[in-house]
Formats: C-alpha cells, structure tokens, sequence
C-alpha cells in the first residue's frame, strides 16, 4: 500500500473517531451548562434552605425556593406510575415472550411499539380532556388534573420501555433451561414463574430503572395533567407539581439571571442527577449479569 | 384421587394466570387504540383542505395549522440532517474501528446516558448554549441544533445494530481483494447496513418531531409568520400549538376542535413514521431469516 494511503486511511479513522467523541463532549456541555447556570443560587441561598425548603414561591416577597415538595411531587408521580407500569410492563413482556401465539404476538409487539411513540404532549393533552373529567364525575372530587392521573399517564408512556426491555431479557434465557424444567413435569406457569423470570432477574430490574427514569424525567404529561399545586401530597387525588413542570412553566416568566432563573437551572441540575443515578443504576445491573453469568 | 385433583388445581391455575398476562398485554394495547381512536375521531371533523394549508387567523380561533406544520417538518428534517451523518460515522467508529477499547467504552456510556437524559433538561441546556451563549436567540437552528443532540442516541444505536448485522465474511472478502479498510467500509459494508440505518433514521425523525419541552425553550413560539425563510427566525411547531391551545386558550370553545385537529396531525405523522420504521425493519428480518 502507498504511504498516502496509508496517511488517508489513519486521516479517516482519526476524523471518525472525532465525531464518536462528540457524544461524550455534548454530555459534558449539558452538565456544564446546567451547573454554571445552577449553582449560582446558592450565592445567597443555603442549600439547606433550597433542598429542604418546604415553600415554593418565586414569585412572593421576599421570594421562597425550597424544593422539597417539587421533588415530593416528581416521587410521588414516579411511584404511582410505577405502581401500574412494573407489574403491567413485567406481564406484557411474559405474555409476550412465554405465551403468545406467533400471530398474536406479530401484532402485540409493534403494538406496544406504537404506544412508545405516541407524542408526550398528546397523551399529556388525552389526560386533560378525557382522563380529567372521568375522575372528577367518578372519585366526586375537586379536580381530575392530579397526581393519580399524571401516574396513570406516565404509566402509559413507560409501559413499552418496561415491556420491551423485560421481552429481550426473557429471550435471552436459554431454552434449554425452560426444557429441562418442563421434562421435569412442571406446567408452563411453573417454568415462567420458578424458572425463566428468575434467570432474567437482572434484565427486568434494568427494564424497571429504565422505566422510572423515563417517568420522573417527563415533562409534558406532568405539566398538563399533575395539577401544579406546589405542595406535599397527601393523598392519591391531591394535585402536585413535579419538578419538570415547575421548570417548563415557569422558565418563560423567570427574569433572564435573576435568582429565579438559576433556582430552575438547579432544578434541572437535581432533575439531570435523579435520571443520571437510575440509568447508572440500570446499566450497573446489565453489566453485573454479564459478568457472572447464572 | 389426590393426585388428579393436584393436578387439575395446577393446570387450573396455569390457565388462570395465563389468562391475566394476556389481559395485561391488552391492557396496553387497548390504551394505544383508546387515545388513538379519541384523537382520531374528535380530529377528522376539524381537518380539512384548508386547516391544513391556511396559517392560523384571528388569535388562533380560526384558520389553519399549515405554520405549525411547515415548522414541524423543519424541525424534525433539520435536526435529522446534521445528527444523522454525525450518528452514523460515530456508529462506524463505534463497530468499525473501536470495537471494545476504552475510549469506545466511554463513548458508549456517553450515548447510554445521553439517551437517558430528561428532554427537559436537553431543553435547558439548548436554552443557555445554543440560544444564549452562540447568540442565536429563539430560532428554528437554535431547535434543529437542540433537537440533534437528542436524537443522536437512537440514530447511534441503530447504526451500530445495523453494522453488526452485515456479516463479517463480506468485510474479509473485500479486504482479501485488497481493499483498504476505508474502502471496505464505503463500498461493502455501509450500503449494505443503510436500510438499518435509515429504520433509525426514521424514529429519530419522529422523535424529533413529537419533542415538546425541548422546542418550547429554543425554537417555538404561539404565533409566527410563515414564510420567512431564515433559519433564524422562530417558528410555530405541531407539539407546542397542541401545549398553548390546550392551557391557555382564552375561548376553548372555539379552539377545542383545532386543538383536535392539530393532535391528530401530530399523531399521524410521528406514529405514521414509527410504524413506516417498524414495518421496514421486520421486512430487513425476513429477508435476513426467511
């Protein structure tokens, strides 16, 4: 080979590499550009009074920026929509993987697919006009936008994230361990239950991380539907404003480096650093199950 | 006697609980066909030739939705254009060169928990990096910049998926001929991985495009001129229209069926578009495993 090829193919492998660095430069900046804007609100805010603050009220004199029932509320959505998506999603994925016949599960799954799709502003926007009003006339109670309708919503959209990595897990569970447990007289639920889902315990918590991550990092859904009171909850029909929300409505109304502006820089910073420990936590799971395989 | 009855009380039970996955499975797919149907229904009585072509008129209570629209395609194609070449050599990086060194490692970890990012956040960060600090102000490249970043995860992971679909024996064969590894890579290995590659293509476009929270703090405001032509200029999009008319519309009664109408648009195009992906990535399956 000629030496200016050799020189244009090192040139390509070095430019490509580049770009594949580019990933990690973007997720630098993202943390980057969050901490300079964010912490600046520390500046004359201790961060006891930030993350431990019980009143949210940037707007009052002088103004209040505890967090605490922000991150009260994204907790609580997360929870009630974990609630219904785990068991609903770990059930799909089993019915799909273990049990469906081939032409159901044909179009089951892409099925499940689609619902991933579904824009987070339509299914926020199905919650207000249908989900809303249902609850207020069946519960008798003040008002449908709340945290039991933004979880079931969030539900919703973190079903087919659960569903579809929960279904690759099961998959990847040799068939020979179903065979044997089989031959040994056990029926198929026996199997599914005693044999497959403990084999692919390790798969099914990534899926669950997974699926709180997406939940408590939604925006659209929880700022159309939770309702907005910035308060600790106190029951299921109590509305609450999750940290997201907070964020996206009020961002517009913050005066451009004021305190309010960098308390929802900060805002963003807890919010970047919750998803950040579910998807680590997730990725930790996948990677211990690699390592010993069972 | 005993046994028998231990028997059937298993067998009864397989089929009960058989029966409660499958009514969990359709569970989420009669969730999928109620908003779907809802929005459909309510939706197909506001479109019409006009809604779709005329721009809005009269404080949004009247008139079309063809800004949003034309800003929504924008958008989604901008954002498309630069993440999808950077996706794809970042792919080829990935698979081709880097394999499992280290620095491939942490580029994976980057892509992982990039994917995971809030699109909250993302909006954020477009907000004071591409707005702010490169001065581009609330605008359609503000957006299509924004929208990149996020939806260089999925073009990522699908790229490589595809790239290790083509086999490894097409790649020895064009190196046994004498090709460079370059070459092997631009002529045999990538135009055999592209229809893989544009499946991803695709959900990165619909991806982009069903994106609210990111737009509304770069690119989108409630009213803008259509047709200006500047990339800098801000734009009207599908996702952000639905968000303002539903919260705060000062006469639902009027805008209720443009509300409608819009979602449904929206729907069309972003689940139209995944299922178009779905689709062309089951025909790639059978083709590979008939």
């Amino acid at each position: 080979m000629s030496s200016g090829r050799v020189r244009i193919e090192r040139l390509i492998r070095f430019a490509l590499a580049g770009i594949a660095g580019c990933s990690l430069i973007m997720l630098a900046m993202i943390m980057v550009f969050l901490f300079l804007e964010g912490l600046p609100v520390f500046r004359n805010l201790g961060p006891g009074d930030f993350f431990l603050g019980m009143g949210w009220h940037p707007t009052a004199e002088p103004p209040e920026f505890g967090i605490l029932p922000l991150m009260a509320g994204s907790v609580a959505v997360t929870l009630v929509s974990s609630a219904m998506a785990i068991p609903l999603g770990v059930m799909t994925a089993a019915w799909l993987a273990e049990i469906a016949p081939a032409p159901l599960r044909r179009v089951g799954k892409p099925m499940i697919e689609l619902l991933a799709s579904l824009p987070s502003v339509v299914v926020g926007f199905f919650g207000m006009v249908v989900m809303a009003p249902l609850l207020q006339d069946r519960f008798n109670i003040a008002t449908g936008l709340n945290l039991f309708n933004a979880g079931l919503m969030l539900a919703l959209m973190s079903v087919p994230t659960i569903c579809s990595v929960a279904e690759d897990a099961l998959r990847a569970v040799p068939v020979s361990l179903r065979e044997a447990s089989l031959a040994l007289g056990a029926t198929r639920w026996e199997t599914t239950v005693k044999v497959v889902l403990p084999a692919a315990r390790s798969g099914i918590g990534t899926a669950c991380m997974l699926g709180m991550s997406r939940s408590i990092g939604e925006t659209m859904v929880v700022l159309m539907v939770a309702g907005g009171a910035g308060m600790l909850p106190g029951s299921l029909f109590d509305p609450v404003r999750p940290m997201p929300a907070s964020i996206a409505a009020e961002m517009a109304e913050a005066s451009f480096r004021g305190a309010h502006y960098h308390a929802l820089f900060a805002i963003g910073m807890v919010l970047f650093l919750f998803t950040l420990i579910f998807n680590v936590t997730a990725q930790r799971i996948t990677e211990k199950s690699r390592r010993v395989p069972d | 006697m005993f046994t028998l009855s231990l028997a059937t009380r298993r067998r009864t039970k397989e089929r009960v609980m058989h029966a409660l996955l499958r009514s969990a499975a359709f569970i989420n797919m009669g969730a999928l066909l109620a908003v779907c149907s809802f929005v459909a229904w309510n939706g197909a009585q506001a479109i019409s030739w006009a809604f779709l072509t005329q721009p809005p008129r009269n404080a949004m209570t009247e008139g079309g939705i063809w800004s949003c629209i034309l800003g929504t395609v924008l958008l989604a194609s901008g954002a498309l254009a630069v993440s999808f070449p950077l996706g794809v050599a970042s792919a080829v990086y990935l698979h081709e060169y880097a394999r499992d060194s280290r620095f491939a490692r942490y580029i994976r970890l980057g892509v992982n928990n990039l994917a995971g990012v809030p699109s909250i956040v993302f909006g954020l960060f477009g907000m004071s990096f591409f707005v702010i600090a490169c001065g581009l102000g609330i605008s359609l490249l503000s957006g299509i910049l924004t929208l990149s970043v996020l939806t260089l995860p999925v073009i990522i992971s699908t790229a490589e998926e595809a790239l290790r679909q083509v086999p490894m024996t097409c790649r020895e064969a064009s190196l046994a001929l004498g090709a460079t590894q370059s070459q092997t890579i631009f002529r045999v290995v990538l135009p055999s991985a592209m229809p893989g590659m544009l499946t991803g293509a695709i959900l990165g476009l619909a991806r982009a495009a069903g994106e609210t929270a990111v737009i509304m703090f770069t690119a989108a405001v409630f009213f803008a001129k259509p047709d200006t032509g500047s990339l800098l200029r801000p734009v009207m999009a599908l996702p952000n229209h639905i968000y303002v008319l539903a919260t705060s519309s000062t006469d639902m009664e009027k805008t209720m069926p443009l509300q409608y109408g819009t979602a449904l648009v929206l729907v069309l195009l972003v689940t139209g578009m995944n299922l178009a992906a779905i689709l062309m990535r089951d025909r790639l399956q059978n083709r590979r495993h008939p």
